[in-house]
């Protein structure tokens, strides 16, 4: 049986970005309708050409600031008419939406998919402890825990740095790897964060920096935790034969990774070295001719650092366990010179947490040349947009003619 | 005894697939559901055996004897009087290579645990529910 690659029926054909920072205090659905009709405007529509909406993680009230507005919001804010809609959190990470709409693309249920993700953590965490984390309770009450998390918060283990902390040690333990390696990370980035004006933190951070910050979940220090953020990011994914009524050429999607073929558990999946982006990248490079060394951007979730480190491993930048030496010095994922341009707007490291779309969006930006006095020289063709850590994962392969 | 205030723990909302797991503790025993038919042992608790989908489950006690699979020293505050650092940690537990439990390392410094330490469930009761951290096994090399 041949293998149909029905993604390659849907393109990229805009995106759109709000202003983003910390502690803006504006309404989430006011930035969230900034991005998408910044992104329907990008690519040469009108909000009645939009027929699909898809957005992650839907309407949801904790944790604080994680989610913007679903879809009823922004339909009715736009009224929309839709042939095609989905919302939800179970789905191969924050990108599971957007391969979700090239699916319902592919399969002819609408032309045009409006794709948003918002977030506010950082006007919703105010002076407060991280928003992200929802320990529960908190002092007393009769809150109880279930489902998965009745395994983790009886033990003081709320936070994802925790989860992947175990998860980073075990990856030192079995291979070597070190935190002056795992430093390359948010170091690459926040040099590339200073190129990017839209980024949260550009100023120069040095190993001495990395080294001597606080510690929050060992061996993860806070410069390898991402930093919460405002803004709403948005991508229309159209039928690839609408070309002539789109104002840029499209992106094609060569390949859409979405596999999970362990069990769906922070902890008891099966290799703690990696993650559900192993099967995700997997299925990906299944369906395509394409390998890593076609590749000239990776841009890379980084809701950890060390998550990161994984995805580079599990695309074959790089064989498994062999991440520390690869990024040691930098030199490999360098935005100029390198193997592969890496995180080249700063990531939610630097840049902020725009949980997961802010990497798709900075793949499409620097695919399309636009990406200022950060764009990768050399003209890029082709690039990965993953998101995603522990049991969620999605990879988008993406070309440009 | 410590003066010290005792932590805030979140508990768990104890159901009857989960009931024998957290209040196992009150009779020292560290129990999962496991499959008659092939053996196998179930965690989280699930209503047919993942492995060969049997509905035959019983409740079985285990020796309590684990390796430390993967830790971490959280240093971050989350819980009141849950006073950082302590170590959080995935271990394995002895009869069978894929049952891991999430949980605490006690009663060392967190600066001597290691992966592959040998482990011993010891209990912690709140409000009803018996807590299974994790001990040095006594008389096993640090």
């Amino acid at each position: 049986m041949t293998m149909e690659i029905g993604e390659r029926k849907a393109v990229i054909s805009g995106i759109g970005q709000s202003q983003i920072g910390r502690r803006i205090y504006r309404d989430p659905l006011d930035l969230t309708l900034d991005a998408c009709l910044d992104a329907i405007a990008d690519a040469g529509l009108t909000r009645d050409d939009i027929d699909g909406l898809a957005t992650y993680p839907g309407n949801m009230t904790t944790p604080p600031g994680f989610s913007g507005g679903g879809i009823t919001e922004v339909q009715d804010a736009l009224r929309l008419n839709l042939n095609w809609f989905t919302g939800g959190i179970e789905l191969p990470g924050q990108l599971g939406s957007v391969a979700n709409a090239i699916a319902a693309v592919a399969a002819g249920y609408c032309n045009h998919v409006l794709c948003f993700r918002t977030v506010w953590e950082a006007s919703a965490q105010g002076d407060q402890s991280r928003s992200s984390v929802t320990p529960g309770g908190g002092g007393g009450g009769g809150y109880r825990a279930s489902g998965f998390m009745q395994w983790m918060l009886p033990f003081g283990a709320p936070s994802a740095a925790n989860w992947i902390g175990m998860m980073a040690n075990r990856h030192f333990h079995e291979f070597g790897t070190t935190r002056e390696q795992l430093a390359q990370i948010p170091l690459t980035q926040r040099a590339n964060a200073a190129l990017n004006p839209n980024a949260i933190y550009r100023e120069p951070m040095t190993m001495d920096d990395y080294l001597s910050v606080r510690m929050v979940s060992t061996p993860l220090c806070l410069y390898d935790c991402d930093v919460p953020a405002d803004g709403s990011t948005a991508i229309i994914v159209s039928r690839a034969d609408a070309e002539p009524d789109l104002r840029k050429p499209p992106l094609r999607i060569e390949a859409v990774g979405t596999a999970l073929r362990g069990r769906p558990s922070w902890d008891q999946f099966d290799d703690l070295t990696t993650m559900a982006l192993r099967d995700a990248a997997a299925m990906m490079w299944e369906r395509t001719d394409l390998t890593a060394a076609d590749v000239a951007i990776a841009e890379l979730y980084d809701g950890f650092s060390f998550i990161t480190l994984c995805w580079l491993e599990a695309l074959g930048f790089c064989g498994h366990g062999e991440g520390g030496p690869f990024i040691e010095g930098g030199t490999n994922i360098a935005r100029v010179g390198g193997r592969v341009a890496l995180n080249t707007h700063g990531g939610q490291l630097s840049a902020g947490r725009l949980h997961g779309y802010g990497f798709l969006h900075e793949a499409c930006v620097q695919l399309w040349g636009e990406g200022g006095d950060r764009q990768v020289p050399g003209d890029p063709a082709v690039a990965i947009a993953a998101a995603g850590g522990g049991p969620l994962a999605a990879s988008l392969l993406l070309r440009r003619d | 005894m410590s003066d010290a205030p005792r932590p805030f723990r979140v508990l768990p909302f104890i159901t009857p697939d989960t009931e024998p797991f957290w209040t196992g503790g009150a009779e020292g025993e560290l129990r999962f559901w496991r499959c008659d038919e092939c053996g196998h042992f179930l965690h989280p608790p699930s209503p047919r055996c993942p492995i060969c989908l049997s509905k035959q489950l019983t409740i079985t006690v285990v020796s309590g004897r684990a390796t430390v699979h993967a830790f971490t020293v959280n240093h971050q505050l989350w819980y009141p009087n849950l006073d950082p650092p302590y170590v959080i940690a995935i271990v394995t537990i002895d009869e069978q290579s894929d049952l891991r439990l999430t949980t605490n390392i006690v009663d060392v410094e967190p600066d001597d645990v290691f992966i592959g330490m040998a482990v011993q469930v010891t209990f912690e009761e709140y409000d009803g529910v018996w807590l299974p951290f994790f001990a040095p096994l006594s008389g096993a090399a640090t």
